[in-house]
């Protein structure tokens, strides 16, 4: 990743008819990086990538592209190719055609063209599919054709929506781990949209959560997860408790009635905010060494962990832990200082949808 | 058992109903004598004879060059109108495919003498070109009532994806969509092609005094009493439309074929 601006958004705004899909949203992607818009569905996230490809053209503000303004530019006309939710394969064409389709608008030479196809059905793991018909393909050999297709005529980026949305969970994880392969061994921009946290968490150099039309936050993988901005992205990131407390003093915040010590500072005196523990941070001890008291509620086996509920000053806790604490059991909680996440409570809709730049 | 005999015996009821007029046709066509009541060998005199009369001979030349050339434009405006009723929003797509569908169910006898009073009104002579423009008219829902739903089963990225690698809309269009529509496209052509080789009544109220198809042709002869040759050109019409539509059924099942293998 280099600190090269590729692609520059401003002020994007973009309705259709009186739903606003994107609202004044301002994003930069660097050259070499793996950004994901992640958000949950009508978030805007495919339009983005959609303005982003030429397919829709923002009702407001500009795409920017190596410095140049490309808002109007046709999509055929763009440096960027994408990857279709549906992989969108040309289905009277074989794989080889398919994959030739860009090479040969562009009237390049046969040998080229073959060394291509070559190149990047091994790439994608295919080799020797050149003759096959794409409905003769599972959907995961069909998806990495679609990659394939795109790759081939090396874009400055490469966009890709939900493009592991229609594979189960195995090939899914497979592909997850190919695409960062690829990338390293392409070294282009990657865009990539999904509404799976789990895999934006995996792939990602940066990850922009995005809820109506707004940018909730921007940040690396660690940032979203452990220093979510707002309790919407704590909630969309994995299990969270999210609790309404009260900050007495720098570093003291009040949590259900009990003192938790903790590292944020300047929030000011006996301020309400939302506090964030991941349900692996919290830490059941004996009764008597915890910070509060609760009984363990319900209990579940999940394989790596176990997941518990404990009822705590009016609230349930959720819990993973990898030790056992039976139904019914007494259970002391306690919290990491560090492990507190203190989070500003919104003081209205538009402001939880705060935008931020990286 | 009996259960079974009756089904059948149901069948070829129905079918004798539909068939045996078309039958006696074809079997008079090859009736050495002239007479409808007797039967005087087999013969294909009536054939010859059709092909010397060159009055029938240029309706079928007439009939042959509107209906290929009605299909083939029909088939073009259809399929444009069918790409742009694919893209509108829900509204204006369900009137539009009313509007479109109106002139099928419609009755020929309306629609020949709405287009004979338009021609006149507009003082257009009657003609070759203006039964070629009627069939053109009354061709045009049947290609996009055939191209729509070709249509509709098209992944909506495949145009965008094609544009995404560098293609023009027109490259795309011809490279992407059409092949997809082909079928669609093809259906609706040979339907035209059938549908104007079968019409008579537009033709008749379109026509002017100088051009007959063959549909018209027939109608003026059997005025003047039936001749044989008139059967033999009926028998011919018969099987070429017959042929048209077993072409057009062999193309949609093939169509299916592939849809059962995913």
């Amino acid at each position: 990743m280099t600190d090269n601006k590729l692609i520059n958004l401003v002020n994007i705004t973009k309705s259709y008819g009186d739903n606003v899909v994107l609202d004044d949203l301002n994003l930069y992607i660097r050259e070499n990086e793996f950004v994901t818009l992640l958000g949950p569905s009508g978030c805007g996230k495919t339009t983005t990538l959609r303005i982003i490809g030429g397919f829709e053209t923002p009702d407001k503000g500009q795409v920017i592209f190596e410095g140049k303004d490309i808002t109007k530019t046709a999509p055929n006309e763009r440096q960027v190719n994408t990857v279709f939710q549906k992989y969108a394969l040309f289905n009277h064409l074989t794989v080889a055609e398919n994959i030739a389709f860009g090479l040969k608008i562009k009237k390049k030479s046969k040998e080229y063209i073959k060394d291509k196809i070559k190149y990047a059905l091994k790439l994608v793991n295919l080799d020797g599919f050149e003759n096959r018909m794409p409905d003769s393909l599972s959907g995961g050999q069909q998806q990495r054709i679609a990659i394939a297709r795109a790759i081939v005529n090396e874009p400055k980026v490469l966009l890709l929506d939900e493009p592991l949305g229609a594979l189960d969970l195995k090939l899914r994880q497979d592909m997850q781990y190919e695409l960062i392969r690829l990338k390293n061994e392409l070294g282009i921009t990657f865009v990539y949209v999904t509404h799976d946290q789990e895999e934006a968490l995996t792939m990602s150099d940066t990850i922009v959560v995005m809820n109506q039309g707004y940018i909730q936050q921007i940040g690396t993988p660690e940032d979203i997860y452990n220093e979510p901005k707002n309790a919407f992205v704590a909630d969309f990131i994995g299990d969270s408790n999210i609790i309404s407390s009260i900050m007495v003093e720098d570093k003291l915040v009040n949590i259900l009635g009990a003192n938790f010590p903790c590292v944020d500072t300047g929030f000011g005196h006996n301020k309400p905010v939302d506090v964030v523990i991941r349900p692996e941070d919290v830490n059941l001890v004996k009764p008597e060494e915890g910070i509060i008291k609760g009984v363990v509620t319900s209990l579940l086996f999940k394989g790596v962990h176990y997941e518990m509920e404990v009822n705590a000053n009016g609230y349930d806790w959720l819990v993973h832990s990898t030790s056992l604490f039976p139904v019914g059991t007494e259970v002391g909680i306690q919290v990491d200082p560090f492990n507190i996440q203190i989070m500003n409570k919104p003081e209205s809709e538009d402001e939880e949808a705060v935008e931020l730049e990286i | 058992m009996v259960k079974k005999f009756f089904e059948r015996f149901y069948v070829a009821l129905i079918l004798i109903f539909l068939y045996a007029p078309i039958a006696i046709l074809i079997i008079l066509s090859f009736n050495g004598s002239k007479s409808r009541a007797k039967w005087g060998g087999f013969t294909l005199k009536w054939y010859r004879e059709l092909f010397k009369n060159e009055s029938i001979m240029n309706a079928l030349y007439t009939t042959l060059i509107i209906a290929v050339l009605s299909a083939l434009i029909a088939t073009i405006i259809g399929t444009a109108a069918a790409i742009a009723i694919n893209s509108m929003k829900k509204t204006p797509r369900t009137i539009m495919i009313a509007i479109t569908n109106i002139p099928m169910l419609n009755a020929d006898i309306v629609t020949g003498i709405s287009l004979m009073l338009l021609f006149v009104a507009l003082r257009y002579t009657l003609g070759f070109s203006s039964v070629l423009i009627s069939h053109i008219t009354f061709n045009i829902p049947y290609v996009i009532l055939s191209v729509l739903p070709k249509l509709k089963q098209l992944n909506p990225h495949t145009y965008e994806a094609a544009l995404d690698l560098g293609a023009s809309p027109a490259y795309a269009f011809f490279k992407v969509i059409l092949p997809d529509i082909f079928p669609g496209v093809l259906t609706g052509f040979f339907l035209s092609f059938t549908m104007s080789l079968d019409d008579f009544v537009i033709t008749h109220f379109t026509k002017g005094p100088e051009i007959h198809t063959l549909s018209t042709k027939i109608y003026t002869e059997v005025r003047k009493g039936i001749k044989p040759e008139i059967y033999a050109l009926s028998t011919l019409m018969f099987i070429t439309v017959l042929l048209l539509l077993i072409i057009i059924n062999r193309k949609n099942a093939e169509k299916k074929a592939p849809v059962s293998r995913v």
